[in-house]
């Protein structure tokens, strides 16, 4: 070894401790913010901080299976109050009327602060007399005469007012006191953490204290008989946290002794084996370092991702081992390698590298982290077989020639008949599908990209149908600089929406207000209250033509009186009451900015028909508050993947112009351009077209496979584009194993149970292939003509 | 003085024996009626006495049960609403909005849904259960008078007052603990 030898196996060693260091500290994370745009606008940020932070993500719901109706609700109610007890939860509801009570008890003793219908014309004789007619006609109803002992302390029904305030919004159907599913088989339950939705480890931690909770109420001898059932996004965020990890551990160390496998079959040496990963090893340290350096945090997607690159990178040394065979001793075969065939790796790393390059421009973290991973990893790798594998390699290790194996391959390729029209006949028959099919070639909905299966997704929704939760797509949002702006805010908003609901555009609103009224609002109602004796002297007035004797509303111009002298509600008297998880979930906090949300519900009857958002805006431009917006989730998180859809394909556009011009610079012949890109791109078009057949969506990750498929393919095709030097067979057999190598780590991809993983599995290790079969056809026609 | 006073305890002794004897008879006679019916249907004219008012309240509407466990009143004057018990579901139904409750969550209300219930549906161990069970009159006009067992709801319902003749119902009267009481008149409703 000379001393640039030195140097360079010297420099590796460093450079791969002080990787391993990074990679050790590195923060992973796992949730759906990979795919959320790193710059996004005020829409997409309220949308985003929703689903990291907001109260939606800190839901847990819960379902109870199997078992009869009582036993269950038996089950449930204990296992909420052990969840209740734990203090790890903000709230936890089953249905059960814990702070019933004291709801009912918080609602009717500050009924003059919260009733809407307060002002001072409901305390006039007149305003007085038109209330209590109005109670008087509502106990005649069934639910009205529930209220008949609260007349003489609240004869113009404010009770009554608030409650329907808060109950338009219809909740989940009850069975034995608890919330139960329309099929009446499963109990429910909802418990929102302390932590927030994107602290995964928190989350954890919460999730096992209910299976252990929900264990320990469990009846003896009823072990199998219920069980629990969780979802939620935290839920999912720890599930898909957990297999990614395990899909990357596994399919890692999977594909690794695959490969090993494979290598000692045809190496017959353990050296060159070992020898062999090194650069692979040294490529997954690089690129994960890349990331946490580059972005903080590395997303469980991009880990994943790295199982691929161990396809790819083993490919180098692969090259390096099977190539280098003429020369005497290991120092004069790697010099020879390094003149006849780096120069060919060396472009294909390139290419590689100009294909992911361009998403390093990527507004998404997901994409950005996996080119600067693909990228640094593939760098590393080329690198060390270059520099450092030729000096370490032993002066006397010779791996088995392989050659023969290369040129029996080489006469299978060649014959085959008319290699150029059927490569012609698969392109157009390829292109034809896709155009057939081009409507539905791509899924254009964000949940593509979750990491979330779709049956626990169809669960979930199923779980949210049940909870009268599902329905919430669209939002009214006003900003503000503190609590009382937003309400105050959220009020003026509400007064034009009550107008749409009573034209019967709208089926229902909520907002915070409903819950606590801004200080102003509450200081008009207070204020509009009269005094005891003026009170009184109204009283006799309104009475008179009612049958009501105002002698016995003394419980009235009491509560009215000590009213006129309390304290105004802030956020801390909610304390205690369900009314505090129902204000939590509807303000937003985050440093100086407040947001309140108003979720719209549809008209009964007409949940699937989108609201009319043009009216809604212009309701709202007349509230004039400048601040309201109205969002529509659904069509904000669509319009986010779509963006997100386009600009990856822009990105690819580009990866691939990229590859273009430097194969151009590079080989300066348009000729020979088109024969290295043209098996390519074929393989790509086959791969699309055998999803379309399927019936399968593509999205965003199977476009990354099909860059990976031109990225890996262009090492084949370049081999192959290359003058015939008599190493031919030597060269056939090493891209037939640097392929199997490929397609064995990607194949395993495809059966991961993330589904993004196996999106890329399945279109890279299929495509790869084909890159090496459609090269070798497109040289074979080559060698005939 | 004293003598007398043993002899009145006697005789109430007697009385209650003898109205005990009655009332299984009569009581089981005027089930058995119900238990054979599987629809009723009738209009109503309901009063709300309440402590606050000088006169009752005064609402009508239409009462239909079901066997086994469907009960329906409908309101429809001066408000239209009405409420459905099937089971323990409570439904309310008032214009286009719908509110569905668990009638264990309204002990204010279930005793008289219940009792109602029951009674229609001629079960004499769900009436036993919940309430003391007192039966006077004949087959021809029975009242029954239903008092809650469970001490909760003697909170809101002191007693329910039924009178009908045969399988029918013709006054439902509910007494509540403050001294508010309803009385419901029921006519059969006239079969299209």
């Amino acid at each position: 070894m000379n001393r640039r030898g030195a140097l360079a196996v010297a420099l590796w060693l460093m450079f791969l401790g002080a990787a391993a260091a990074v990679v050790l500290r590195a923060h992973y994370a796992a949730d759906l913010s990979a795919f959320l745009p790193a710059h996004p606008t005020a829409a997409q940020q309220m949308l985003v901080d929703q689903l990291r932070e907001g109260p939606a993500s800190r839901l847990i719901l819960g379902a109870v299976e199997g078992g009869d109706a009582t036993t269950r609700a038996g089950v449930m109610r204990a296992f909420a109050a052990e969840l209740r007890r734990s203090g790890l939860f903000l709230a936890v509801e089953d249905g059960e009327p814990v702070t019933a009570e004291r709801d009912r008890e918080f609602l009717f003793s500050h009924r003059y602060v919260l009733s809407h219908d307060i002002d001072a014309g409901r305390f006039s004789a007149a305003g007085l007399a038109k209330a209590i007619g109005a109670t008087l006609e509502e106990l005649t109803t069934p639910a009205g005469a529930l209220f008949a002992p609260l007349l003489s302390s609240d004869p113009t029904g404010e009770m009554l007012a608030i409650l329907a305030g808060l109950q338009s919004i219809p909740g989940p159907a009850h069975s034995a006191g608890i919330w139960t599913s329309a099929d009446g088989r499963r109990s429910l339950v909802v418990a929102q953490t302390r932590a927030g939705g994107s602290d995964t480890d928190a989350q954890q931690r919460d999730i096992e204290l209910m299976q252990q909770a929900f264990a320990s109420v469990q009846p003896a001898g009823a072990v199998s008989a219920m069980s629990l059932r969780l979802s939620g996004p935290g839920v999912f965020a720890v599930r898909a946290r957990s297999h990614i990890q395990q899909a990357a551990v596994r399919l890692s160390a999977a594909s690794t002794m695959l490969i090993v496998v494979l290598l000692l079959l045809v190496y017959r040496s353990v050296p060159a084996v070992f020898l062999g990963l090194m650069p692979v090893l040294t490529g997954a340290l690089a690129g994960v370092a890349a990331v946490a350096l580059g972005f903080g945090t590395v997303h469980g997607i991009t880990l994943g991702f790295g199982v691929t690159l161990i396809g790819e990178s083993v490919d180098y040394s692969i090259y390096f081992f099977v190539q280098s065979r003429t020369g005497d001793g290991a120092a004069q075969r790697a010099q020879q390698w390094r003149r006849q065939f780096w120069p060919t790796v060396r472009l294909g790393v390139l290419t590689s590298i100009c294909g992911f390059a361009s998403l390093l421009a990527s507004g998404f973290p997901g994409l950005a982290q996996l080119g600067a991973y693909s990228i640094s990893g593939l760098l590393a790798a080329a690198l060390v077989t270059r520099f450092v594998l030729p000096e370490i390699v032993p002066a006397r290790l010779v791996v088995r020639d392989v050659a023969p194996i290369g040129a029996r391959l080489g006469r299978v390729v060649g014959s085959v008949p008319h290699p150029r029209a059927l490569l012609l006949g698969l392109s157009v028959v390829s292109v034809a599908v896709l155009a057939m099919h081009r409507e539905a070639l791509w899924n254009r909905e964000l949940s593509a990209l979750s990491p979330v299966p779709a049956a626990d997704q169809e669960f979930d929704a199923a779980l949210r149908k049940d909870l009268g939760t599902a329905d919430v797509r669209d939002l009214v949002v006003v900003g503000g600089p503190n609590l009382e702006s937003v309400l105050q805010a959220a009020e003026r908003v509400g007064a034009s929406l009550d107008a749409e609901v009573e034209s019967g555009q709208l089926g229902a609103y909520d907002s915070p207000a409903n819950y606590l009224p801004s200080q102003a609002t509450q200081q008009r109602r207070r204020a509009s209250l009269p005094d005891a004796a003026t009170l009184r002297t109204r009283l006799r007035e309104a009475t008179q033509g009612l049958g009501v004797d105002d002698q016995r509303l003394a419980p009235f111009v009491a509560a009215v009186a000590a009213a006129r002298d309390g304290a105004l509600l802030g956020v801390a008297d909610l304390q205690g009451t369900s009314l505090a998880t129902g204000f939590d979930a509807l303000i937003l906090h985050s440093g100086a900015a407040w947001n309140a949300l108003l979720p719209l519900h549809a008209v009964p009857g007409a949940e699937n028909r989108a609201l009319d958002t043009a009216r809604l805006r212009a309701a709202l431009a007349s509230s004039g508050v400048t601040t309201a917006t109205v969002l529509d989730l659904k069509q904000e998180s669509d319009d986010l993947y779509a963006g997100y859809l386009a600009e990856a394909m822009r990105l690819s556009a580009g990866g691939l112009a990229a590859i273009v011009v430097l194969l151009c610079f590079v080989l300066r012949s348009a000729r020979e351009v088109t024969r290295v890109l043209l098996p390519l791109v074929l393989a790509v078009l086959c791969v699309a077209a055998a999803f379309a057949l399927a019936g399968r969506e593509l999205t965003i990750l199977h476009l990354i496979g099909m860059l990976l498929v031109v990225a890996v393919g262009s090492n084949y095709a370049l081999f192959f584009a290359r003058p015939d030097d008599g190493a031919r067979p030597l060269t056939i057999a090493a891209l037939a194993l640097a392929n199997v190598a490929t397609v064995i780590g990607f194949g395993l991809l495809a059966f991961s149970r993330v589904p993004v993983l196996e999106a890329l599995g399945m279109t890279v290790a299929p495509g790869a292939l084909l890159a090496l079969v459609f090269a070798a056809l497109a040289s074979g026609q080559r060698t005939h003509a | 003085m004293r003598a007398s006073r043993r002899r009145l305890v006697l005789f109430a002794f007697a009385l209650c024996a003898a109205r005990a004897q009655a009332d299984d008879s009569g009581l089981a006679q005027v089930l058995q009626g119900f238990a054979r019916r599987t629809h009723a249907h009738s209009n109503y004219v309901e009063q709300q006495f309440l402590q606050v008012l000088r006169r009752p309240l005064e609402s009508r509407g239409e009462l239909r049960y079901d066997a086994p466990d469907r009960l329906e009143k409908q309101t429809l004057e001066p408000r239209a609403e009405t409420l459905t018990a099937a089971g323990n579901v409570l439904t309310l139904q008032r214009g286009s909005h719908r509110h569905v409750l668990d009638l264990a969550d309204y002990p204010q209300i279930a005793p008289l849904i219940l009792g109602i219930r029951a009674t229609l549906a001629g079960d004499r161990a769900t009436l036993d259960r919940l309430f003391q069970v007192d039966f006077a009159g004949s087959l021809a006009h029975w009242t029954l008078e239903l008092v809650p067992r469970d001490p909760a709801t003697l909170h809101s319902v002191a007693r329910i007052r039924i009178e009908g003749s045969g399988d029918d119902l013709s006054r439902v009267e509910i007494g509540q603990t403050n001294g508010d009481r309803s009385l419901m008149t029921l006519r059969p409703a006239p079969t299209p």
